[in-house]
């Protein structure tokens, strides 16, 4: 199997950063598209790309009102997924920032060496 | 000492097997890398704020074994081990990795870890890629952890993030 599909399943939908900003911002409450493609910076065909996969796999839904289409988080099914990547990122962070101090200490260390080695 | 994060970590899912967690760091990469390698630097990270570790073994060479242990605050134990597969110093590291806690009946599951070390303006990405033997072994923690509830799967996670150092 070439390359599978990486987006059609609910976790790796939200595995990307991108999509994870528009459930932060739809988590806030229903929105057109240029709300998100203000409010994330990006540009439209790639907010549409996002909310295409998103809705793919049940995590937004959209409804027609006048002329907009708004989109809503359906996130009951997603949460707990979403939760777990972030978290999962979290836990990366702080071990990482443990190692942020780790290394300052390292660079103290080899200045106050004058790189003799 | 103030010492400023360099950013968070990112984590995506670029196949259904796999995980990647990217960071930079301001440092460069053989500072980065011996962090990485050294027993009692290890031991000074990678608890992540959740505990204290209580082993760290590295027989840096190919085919040398590795393995970490720690307690969590609430006293339970998690480890893992593995075997060295590939060492390209302050460059790279592929060795594989057994969790050592999974449940009785489920069959252990050897990961395959890449540890990347980019140097650019004195500044490093480390890019670790964890490549699992199937979506079931990735996902198993999580599925598991949605039925007992936000607490379990964060514990779960713990768990699951600890396997990647």
């Amino acid at each position: 199997m070439a390359r599978a599909a990486t987006t059609t399943d609910a976790f790796n939908a939200v595995a990307e950063p991108r999509r994870r900003a528009i459930l932060d911002v739809l988590a806030g409450g229903e929105r057109p598209v240029n709300d998100l493609v203000r409010v994330l910076g990006l540009a439209q065909p790639q907010v549409s790309k996002h909310l295409r996969v998103l809705r793919e796999v049940g995590a937004v839904d959209v409804r027609g009102e006048g002329r907009q289409r708004l989109y809503r988080l359906n996130g009951h099914a997603l949460k707990p997924i979403h939760d777990w990547v972030k978290a999962y990122e979290r836990s990366w962070s702080e071990r990482f920032d443990r190692l942020d101090a780790v290394l300052e200490e390292l660079k103290q260390k080899e200045e106050g060496d004058g790189g003799d080695e | 000492m103030a010492v400023t994060s360099s950013g968070t970590a990112t984590v995506t899912l670029p196949t259904d097997e796999q995980i990647l967690i990217t960071r930079e760091f301001d440092a460069p990469r053989n500072l980065v890398f011996r962090a990485w390698t050294t027993p009692e630097l290890v031991r000074r990270w990678w608890h992540a704020n959740r505990g204290d570790v209580t082993v760290v073994e590295i027989d840096l060479r190919v085919g040398g074994r590795w393995r970490y242990a720690m307690v969590t605050e609430d006293g339970f134990e998690v480890a893992f081990h593995g075997e060295y597969r590939e060492i390209v110093p302050d460059e790279r590291i592929v060795a594989t990795e057994v969790y050592e806690g999974l449940p009785e009946g489920v069959p252990e599951e050897e990961a395959v870890t890449t540890a990347t070390f980019a140097e650019r303006d004195g500044r490093t990405t480390v890019t670790l890629l964890v490549q699992h033997t199937s979506k079931a072994h990735r996902d198993g923690h999580i599925d598991s952890g949605m039925e007992a509830g936000l607490q379990d799967a964060l514990d779960l996670l713990e768990q699951v993030a600890i396997s990647l150092g």
